[in-house]
């Protein structure tokens, strides 16, 4: 894209629109984004390293991030499946399921987090029969991963709905037309013309999920080691009034999800350049 | 239209030039120009093979009936238009054709392609190129990519090598001259180049049918011509048994070899070009090819009077007279200052018009009937019509349409 700044437009107003985009970001991202870094700088290499690699912090950044991939794949299965019904389908009561899809967004996240501990803990309404077969859920990883989906849903939903329902029907019937089997037009039109939503959705549901705290701490556990999330680590490390460890911590995660987010958004340039018309 | 008696008619006057137009009063047989295809055409239809056959077609979307009871032959290499106004049918018999849409379930039924019975296989299986409106292309795909599209699809077993794709793909993008853009994606082609990729597509998979609907339909006027004569000339390389769903009446008599005009959910009319423009059967396909101006006259005894005017009209000789429509076609006219004797109605020029292949000449009759005369040129020039004055018109030509007769 090498098209001018500010070209001639009906609406005028580059400059402020630039200016207010600039201010705003730097207020309220960019200034206590920087304090973090300031703060964890007080500590001195040797300080910071020891912060931010102990065993307890490093079997945390395993499970937060392990289960938020996790958790980001799931939803871009079961989101693609939801969505997909509800651009695909007409039947009775659509209209409550897709507002029931936002609830994740509204509801607070200790709620929800209580709420799933209830059902699914040893002697909840699934947790009782589920844990007779050796399947346990609260407390445990799976737990977090659980809490991690529920909140993600949203992200999915929301953002393929539009791309399914700007697919060409007619170019399933071309496939078809042309030979290729419904698995095929399915892996080889659909999935592909959507991929960068569906990378979106991902994207999306996996920030919400390394940040995760509100909904985790009530299903997690919080077992040192075992089930204890980043974002507990840092809140814990706070009340013990050890600010830099917590901004040092802090640092680590922020640096690992902005990664995490641009090698998506690379991906996703790629993926979405060749139909765009950039040369 | 079964309430609609029709017949090409003819001007009782005896006109200088009765041979090109004009028929033997009384007469059945219409314009002599014209060849009797249509019975050579039954002959050549009963002794080769039918490559489209659908019999008894209907087709019900909810409580809108858009197919009623539709038949259809088509000949093995011919290329036929399906031709109506917007929701006449026409798209979904096609797309039945095409097994994209399933006809309603009824006794008698079929659809037949080289003689075998494919309404139970799903589009698919039936071998059939699809060329869709808007292309659907698949936009993540290169042009190279879509047009092999329905080759790598193919099970191992039937799949050609790598090698023969390759051959087999440049040879059809040279075939629709895009071989320089193979590596392009369809966001980079113009709109008539993307026609070209999907039709190179369609006939990758050597379909046995080719289906084309409204092809040209979102291109502008410029490129639907070239397009046009283009896929006429391409028919004549590959002759592949085609059918082209169109709404543009010029489309249709340019393209194909025979015109199926559709209105109704129906049929109206099927022929050759030529037939269906000079012999229309009703007064949907008169009105529909071509420009048409209309009057209001009467029938009684033989006879379709209109004014002065007095047409021939054999096919009521009740007492009781009927109201009748009478169609002239605007080149179908002479302009004279003077009246020479012969039956023709005066007209008051309103508007002249005379920067194209023919020269337009609006009048309105004595009962305020607007009338558009088309005329050559230089007799436009020639006879110097000055807009206001008032001229005499003769018909050399008129179609008598009268609504079944309730004697």
């Amino acid at each position: 894209m090498s098209k001018n700044f500010a070209k001639r437009q009906v609406l005028p107003g580059f400059g402020i629109t630039m200016g207010y985009t600039v201010t705003y970001l730097s207020l309220i991202v960019l200034v206590p984004l920087a304090a973090l870094f300031l703060k964890s700088a007080g500590l001195g290499w040797a300080d910071f390293w020891k912060a931010v690699s102990g065993p307890r912090v490093v079997a945390s950044y395993k499970l937060t991030f392990g289960a938020s991939l996790v958790a980001a794949a799931v939803n871009a299965v079961f989101g693609f499946v939801v969505a997909w019904t509800l651009v695909r389908y007409q039947f009775p009561g659509k209209r409550i399921i897709d507002a029931m899809i936002d609830l994740p967004f509204a509801l607070p996240t200790a709620v929800s987090g209580i709420a799933l501990t209830a059902v699914y803990s040893s002697h909840g309404w699934f947790g009782q029969y589920l844990e007779p077969l050796g399947i346990k859920v609260a407390y445990t990883p799976l737990g977090i991963t659980l809490a991690l989906v529920f909140i993600g849903l949203p992200f999915v939903v929301r953002t393929l709905q539009p791309a399914l329902a700007d697919l060409e029907r007619e170019s399933e019937e071309a496939a078809a037309s042309l030979g290729a089997n419904r698995f095929q037009t399915f892996t080889r039109v659909i999935i592909p013309t959507i991929l960068p939503a569906l990378l979106t959705g991902f994207a999306l549901s996996l920030a919400r999920a390394i940040g995760e705290y509100g909904s985790v701490v009530f299903i997690s556990g919080n077992m040192p080691m075992r089930t204890e999330i980043t974002s507990l680590l840092i809140i814990s490390k706070l009340e013990q009034y050890d600010t830099a460890g917590a901004a040092a911590i802090s640092v680590v995660m922020l640096t690992v999800s902005f990664g995490l987010l641009l090698a998506i958004n690379l991906l996703q340039h790629f993926a979405g350049r060749r139909f765009q018309g950039a040369l | 239209m079964a309430s609609l008696q029709t017949q090409h008619a003819v001007l009782a006057s005896k006109a200088p030039q009765s041979g090109s137009f004009f028929d033997e009063p009384g007469s059945n047989v219409r314009n002599s120009n014209i060849p009797s295809q249509k019975s050579e055409r039954q002959q050549e239809q009963d002794s080769t093979t039918m490559s489209i056959d659908v019999q008894h077609i209907s087709k019900t979307f909810g409580t809108f009936r858009a197919l009623d009871d539709v038949s259809l032959k088509i000949n093995d290499g011919e290329l036929v238009a399906l031709l109506g106004p917007s929701g006449s049918g026409k798209t979904t018999l096609l797309r039945i054709i095409a097994g994209l849409e399933a006809p309603d379930p009824n006794p008698g039924t079929s659809i037949r392609f080289y003689d075998e019975d494919v309404s139970r296989r799903a589009v698919g299986e039936r071998q059939v190129g699809f060329v869709f409106q808007h292309y659907a292309l698949f936009r993540h795909m290169t042009v190279f990519e879509n047009v092999a599209f329905g080759l790598r699809v193919r099970h191992k077993s039937t799949r050609p090598s790598k090698e023969e794709i390759r051959d087999r793909v440049e040879r059809l993008l040279s075939l629709v001259q895009l071989a320089q853009f193979s590596k392009r994606y369809p966001s980079q082609l113009s709109g008539g180049q993307r026609q070209r990729v999907a039709l190179a597509r369609a006939l990758a998979v050597e379909p046995k049918v080719l289906l084309l609907d409204e092809p040209f339909g979102a291109l502008d006027a410029q490129v639907r011509k070239g397009l046009r004569a283009w896929l006429r000339r391409l028919h004549e390389e590959i002759h592949i048994t085609s059918v082209l769903v169109t709404h543009d009446q010029e489309e249709a008599l340019e393209v194909a070899d025979r015109v199926v005009v559709m209105n109704n959910s129906k049929i109206e009319q099927e022929g050759s070009p030529d037939e269906v423009f000079h012999s229309a059967k009703t007064q949907f396909v008169m009105e529909f090819l071509g420009q048409v101006n209309v009057f209001h006259g009467r029938v009684q005894r033989g006879k379709a009077t209109l004014g002065d005017l007095t047409v021939d009209y054999p096919h009521y000789s009740g007492e009781h007279e009927q109201p009748a429509t009478v169609y002239m076609r605007p080149h179908e006219f002479e302009i004279r200052r003077a009246s020479n004797g012969k039956p023709s109605f005066p007209a008051r020029i309103t508007r002249t018009h005379s920067a194209g292949a023919v020269a337009r000449v609006f009048l309105e009759t004595e009962d305020a009937a607007s009338v558009l005369v088309e005329l050559p040129l230089d007799e436009f020039a020639q006879l110097a019509l000055q807009e206001g004055e008032t001229v005499h018109l003769y018909p050399k030509n008129a179609r008598v349409f009268v609504p079944s007769e309730s004697q």
